[in-house]
């Protein structure tokens, strides 16, 4: 690119960047466009012999299977299986996170005091719990539930604690000369600055607690669609088995989807969404 | 007084939960968990030998080729797709949907495509990890200051050079957030992989101890696999420090005023 060319062309480009929401594709043309042609490639690969059709079998095969599944009663069983391990061990791990976040982030002393272990306990892998939970619950529901309760904890866990830290001192100080007891000063000094951090913490949350139970259905064999998965696949059952994958990525999308919803509503009178909406 | 003072806030929980660990043990023997001395003395015999080599080390050899290949792909697809708005448009509901893909579903398929062998378990771990690499990428480029890019623009400032000394740099924050996300999903994915199909490895040997019901050996293993994500993570901070001084630095200098 010349000096010479170097105003007109940008003067273009502002024009096109304003131009860009009436002319040109829409962003869900372009998007459907993508889905179109990533379903294109798949049907073809097969077709070509890129790869073996009893590997992997064509799109339009997968998505015959997945909406069979949809009909099927054992298919909405096994999704509310993995959605109730889902829900119960977010549900636990958030409210001990919270709980404990809380207690710890508002004592500078417990804070100091407890970091080197948090520290260390957080970034053991969770999947390290399989055994100990195969041996302690067996194929029952509680295995997926110690293997969630266990990984979405920490996210919560350090999610709160930033937010406690992050907590206006003047606030903190002012709360604390009106004679704010503990509880009013947790309710309206600390929390209002924590929740955004604590949205975050539940949002990362919600998918990694998606990935265990699928973990812990696929390998211990506890009830679930990621159960299903694994017997698909070793009864040869190929298409049904991606179909079922297809619904668990779906069940991904939704979670990521409503998680966003959520966060967005609960924090509708935070700055940082106010902002994001006017932008 | 200061330092030893530091030294009591950084062991003296842990003490206290070993020791709390060691007297519910030490009373009457239980099965399921194994006393602390013992476990050690496990864990030295199990670890420490021939399996270092055959289950250990290879494991980590593909957790690390796993790793680094989805980070230096999702850089590299994430730049290209991050810097071309139609190309961004079009495959966002696709990436969309393979990063909320929980990644353990993808070692059946791989099973199937690859069959079982390394190449499985590297490519397992590559198909989970590029996704938050890759997105973050996109995310990273697409949010630069529009003021920087004017500049680099007027200033003639193109191709290569533009990438290496602009936009990466600016990405950098959001592009280390997913690697960070990315090396716990590998490890988990380690050791599935070598729990679903495999006949060596750590996560095998875990689960075949757990058959066994070799309950101190089980524990030493967990033991191990934690050993490994406490290091990881220390490992990526210490890159993280490095990487991201001047972010650090721009960040204090920034909440002072």
């Amino acid at each position: 690119m010349t000096q010479a060319t170097e105003p007109s062309t940008r003067a273009a480009a502002k024009a096109k960047a304003s131009r860009l929401p009436s002319k040109g594709l829409p962003k869900w043309v372009l998007g459907l466009i993508g889905i179109v042609v990533f379903l294109g490639f798949w049907e073809l690969m097969p077709a070509l012999g890129v790869v073996q059709a009893k590997y992997l079998p064509p799109a339009s095969e997968v998505i015959a299977a997945l909406a069979t599944d949809l009909g099927l009663t054992a298919f909405w069983v096994a999704v509310g299986d993995t959605m109730a391990a889902w829900a119960i061990g977010l549900a636990i791990a958030v409210a001990a996170a919270l709980v404990l976040g809380l207690v710890i982030g508002m004592s500078p002393f417990l804070r100091r005091f407890t970091n080197s272990t948090i520290e260390f306990l957080r970034p053991i892998p969770s999947v390290a719990l399989i055994p100990l939970a195969v041996l302690l619950f067996g194929i029952k529901i509680e295995s997926s539930l110690l293997l969630i309760v266990y990984a979405c904890f920490w996210q919560v866990l350090i999610q709160v604690l930033y937010g406690v830290a992050d907590v206006d001192n003047v606030a903190m100080q002012t709360a604390r000369s009106y004679g704010f007891s503990y509880a009013q000063r947790v309710r309206d000094v600390v929390f209002p600055t924590m929740l955004p951090y604590l949205m975050t913490g539940i949002r990362l949350a919600a998918s990694v607690a998606l990935i265990l139970a699928i973990t812990a259905e696929l390998l211990i064999g506890s009830p679930g669609l990621g159960k299903e998965i694994a017997l698909a696949q070793s009864g040869g059952a190929i298409s049904g088995m991606y179909a079922l994958i297809l619904a668990t990525g779906f069940l991904g999308v939704a979670i990521n989807g409503v998680t966003r919803v959520v966060e967005k509503r609960v924090l509708s009178w935070h700055p940082s969404v106010r902002g994001e909406a006017t932008a | 007084m200061k330092i030893l003072k530091s030294f009591g806030y950084l062991l003296g929980l842990p003490l206290i939960l070993l020791a709390w660990w060691w007297l519910a043990t030490s009373g009457a023997p239980n099965f399921f968990v194994p006393t602390p001395a013992k476990l050690l003395t496990t864990f030295v015999e199990t670890w420490f030998g021939e399996r270092m080599l055959t289950d250990v080390l290879p494991s980590i050899m593909r957790l690390v080729v796993g790793v680094l290949a989805a980070i230096v792909l999702g850089i590299v697809l994430g730049l290209a797709v991050g810097l071309n708005r139609t190309l961004r448009a079009v495959t966002e509901p696709v990436f969309e949907f393979f990063r909320a893909l929980p990644p353990p579903v993808l070692v059946p398929v791989l099973m199937l495509l690859v069959g079982i062998n390394d190449g499985m378990k590297v490519a397992v771990i590559i198909s989970g990890c590029i996704w938050p690499v890759l997105l973050n990428t996109i995310e990273g480029v697409r949010s630069i200051d529009p003021v920087q890019n004017e500049t680099s623009r007027s200033y003639g400032i193109t191709g290569f050079s533009r990438i290496r000394y602009q936009i990466l740099p600016s990405a950098t924050p959001t592009i280390m957030a997913g690697v960070r996300q990315a090396l716990s999903i590998g490890l988990i994915l380690m050791v599935i992989s070598e729990m679903f199909a495999s006949s060596s490895g750590l996560g095998f040997t875990i689960v075949q101890f757990q058959r066994s019901f070799a309950v101190p050996e089980m524990w030493s293993g967990i033991v191990v696999l934690g050993l490994i994500g406490v290091a990881l993570s220390f490992i990526f901070q210490w890159v993280q420090r490095r990487v991201l001084r001047w972010y650090h630095g721009l960040k204090e200098v920034e909440n002072a005023v």
